[in-house]
């Protein structure tokens, strides 16, 4: 397959290897944070660990959508899809992710109207086809998907389409991974940088953390080759002392980002005062919503809103692990009440969820490897 | 007449702690596996319940028949290369085949919902017939209900078969030993990639069809030729590959590898799985099977199956170790290695 098995080839990906072995002063420690959570996900997939140094460590970042979603956010849409004629409908991430009282997934199980849509036009289509019904689309991402939710709006707003809502769930990269930086427990190396985020806002918004912080970053793509090579490129740096922000996925990330998409973006949303993150607390300017003009399009303005807040268990150490201060399998809940299959935490949903990659791919594997020790 | 509150306290205590039904119940992963072993097995097979499988020998002197049950629900009905009718016979028919049956005859069960077209039901019973008889196997009675509209979804269909076990064999994993290996007979996801298109709620096209097919020829060979040296055998229907390789290790305790770069995936179903963040291995086969063999036999084995008529493609994907226990363990051709769990919930396609 194009585009992929080139990023999965042995030799290369065995040449990559020997040169971050090369480069890992063994006498130093790496911290590097990879920001998204498509990065986490690929990284327990292809084993990568296994291919590093034990001084290289991977600290899993904050850019999963669906694990920074607070409990409560579900439950509000929950409640709005409960009213007569609602049809609730949301991407496939979504479906198992729980609210206080079961995830969407469990509710349309019970009943519920729910929907698995593949982009914000198939609600849209879906509202089109059911003229009698209300279709919310639950809208959950970073930049990443927030333009095609933007669009999706304007050829609502264009089609005279007045049936159908989102509920905006969008959130935006760089307020998170300040509050990890300004966390003071917190001790990185430098960053790999998200590669899908990027394609919408290129590399220009990462320049403060080279410049104020100090820190290199490296843009990076999803195979293999490219997260050793992201590597490589972050070693090289931190080895001549410099911090640069620096693109290795720049056949799909443009330096300068996707100027359509950023309007898109602009023309429907604007910034929220603040947002509540799972783990990581209230965070100010860190979310979207709809401006006034497309109120018609807005669950929050056209339906009441409860409002929810629901706290997560005191046990789970969600937010230690978020920011990287704790491995997935140092929390107490880990493996035992929390599980993929019965999450605690918002780590454990999402198969991008550093605790669900982790279990998934890693735990049992270090499992049999003490077993063997013994 | 006995009370109600004893008919719902009777029998043993049971683990199952969920407190009600999901749909994640019934997609062959965990869930699934939780559900047999901790309330269904307990109540109704007692002690009779060790090593579950498809299809069972019938208790009684020498008869030496299987018998196996299954029930079929899928959206749409018809799909690029199969529909439910065939389904139904062929998914039957392949439970008795990888218990190491001959299958004998099958009973059939229609549950059909008022307003269903008699054509569309017709054309399901045509197709039944048919893959009857492309597998050599009687159909001779059943049941037919009928429920109000909108109480079921068109028709479900839930058979039973009977097949008289093939001499001389002895499948099951308390006969898999350390050193065996494991064959695949062909490519993995095309069932479930079609069904997941044909559902129409994506804008995706490919050539793809439904693997939906009896395994008999190829696995009758298979057991004439090799006997007691195949071991293990199941068709890796919901859940996938990943799922039934899981039920292998947990009942063996043993370590199942796998090498990645040897798994046959058609470019399409990649290509989806790519695009939709699914993992080829949990997604389900109609026409597939697996076998665990004696080492010293798997050349002759590979050799029978690729000669019998629709074995081309099958090959060898792993083989069974000590390490890691009661675990599958993937690796690729670059040194990476993952654990390959078994399925949660249903497969869901990852977007943002």
């Amino acid at each position: 397959m194009r585009f992929v098995d080139e990023f999965r080839d042995p030799e290369a990906i065995g040449r990559a290897r020997d040169e971050i072995r090369r480069l890992a002063d063994p006498k130093r420690h790496y911290r590097i944070m990879e920001v998204c959570g498509g990065h986490t996900h690929a990284i327990f997939r292809f084993g990568l660990k296994d291919l590093l140094p034990d001084n290289v460590e991977l600290i899993h970042g904050p850019g999963c959508p669906v694990c920074v979603l607070p409990m409560g956010r579900i439950d509000d849409g929950v409640e709005v899809a409960r009213q007569p004629g609602v049809i609730f409908a949301a991407f496939g991430d979504m479906m198992r992710v729980p609210g206080a009282h079961g995830s969407p997934l469990e509710h349309k199980a019970r009943g519920l109207d729910v929907r698995i849509v593949y982009s914000p036009l198939d609600a849209l289509k879906l509202a089109r086809n059911n003229p009698d019904r209300h279709v919310m689309f639950f809208a959950i991402g970073f930049e990443t998907t927030a333009p095609s939710t933007a669009l999706t709006i304007m050829r609502a707003r264009d089609e005279g389409i007045t049936n159908f809502s989102v509920f905006c769930n969008h959130v935006t990269i760089i307020p998170p991974i300040k509050a990890i930086l300004d966390s003071p427990d917190m001790r990185l190396d430098g960053f790999l940088g998200p590669g899908h985020v990027s394609t919408v806002i290129g590399c220009e918004p990462y320049e403060w953390i080279a410049s104020r912080e100090g820190l290199p970053i490296v843009v990076s793509g999803f195979e293999p080759l490219d997260l050793l090579q992201s590597l490589v490129m972050l070693l090289r740096q931190l080895q001549e002392g410099t911090a640069r922000v620096e693109n290795q996925y720049a056949r799909v990330v443009p330096w300068e980002g996707n100027r359509a998409a950023l309007r898109a973006i602009a023309e429907v949303f604007e910034l929220r005062p603040f947002f509540e993150w799972r783990g990581l607390g209230f965070i100010s300017q860190s979310a979207l919503r709809l401006r006034e003009e497309y109120a018609t399009w807005d669950t929050e303005r056209r339906f009441k809103v409860p409002g929810v807040r629901v706290t997560d268990p005191k046990a789970a150490q969600c937010g230690e692990v978020l920011k990287g201060v704790l491995k997935p399998s140092q929390c107490k809940l880990f493996g035992r009440e929390c599980t993929p299959e019965h999450p605690v935490g918002a780590l454990m949903v999402s198969s991008e969820g550093s605790c669900a990659a982790y279990y998934n791919y890693e735990h049992r594997k270090q499992a049999a490897r003490e077993a063997s020790l013994v | 007449m006995t009370a109600p509150d004893e008919r719902a306290t009777s029998g043993p205590a049971v683990r199952f702690r969920d407190p009600q039904i999901e749909m994640a119940h019934g997609a062959g992963g965990i869930a699934s596996r939780r559900l047999i072993d901790s309330l269904i097995a307990p109540l109704l097979l007692g002690s009779r319940a060790r090593g579950l499988a498809d299809a069972a020998e019938l208790p009684g002197d020498g008869a030496a028949l299987v018998m196996t049950a299954d029930g079929f629900v899928v959206t749409p009905l018809t799909f690029n290369g199969g529909s439910i009718g065939e389904l139904a016979i062929n998914g039957t028919v392949n439970d008795l085949v990888v218990s190491g049956a001959i299958p004998i005859a099958i009973t059939v069960t229609l549950v059909l919902e008022a307003g269903l077209p008699t054509a569309v039901l017709e054309a399901e019973l045509r197709a039944m017939a048919l893959a009857a008889a492309k597998a050599g196997v009687p159909i001779i009675g059943g049941d037919t209900k009928v429920v109000d509209h909108g109480k079921a979804d068109q028709m479900y269909i839930s058979t039973a078969g009977v097949g008289r076990q093939f001499p001389n064999i002895r499948l099951g994993s308390t006969e898999v030993r350390v050193g065996d290996r494991i064959l695949l007979s062909g490519p993995i996801g095309d069932h479930g990639i079609t069904i997941l298109l044909a559902r129409g709620e994506l804008d995706l096209e490919a050539d793809l069809r439904s693997d939906t097919r009896s395994v008999l020829p190829m696995v009758q060979p298979l057991l004439e030729a090799l006997g007691p040296a195949v071991h293990w055998m199941r068709d890796p229907t919901r859940g996938g590959v990943a799922s039934a390789l899981n039920e292998l290790a947990l009942d063996t305790g043993l370590g199942i590898t796998i090498t990645e770069e040897s798994l046959p995936i058609r470019p399409a179903v990649r290509g989806a799985c790519e695009l939709l963040g699914l993992d080829p291995l949990h997604i389900a086969n109609e026409g597939q099977f697996l076998a665990v063999i004696a080492p010293e036999a798997a050349d002759r084995a590979l050799a029978v199956v690729r000669a019998a008529p629709g074995g081309k493609e099958a090959r060898f994907i792993g083989e069974v170790g000590v390490e890691p226990a009661a675990a599958v363990l993937s690796v690729s051709s670059y040194g990476g290695t993952r654990i390959i769990d078994m399925l949660v919930g249903d497969p869901l396609p990852r977007i943002c």
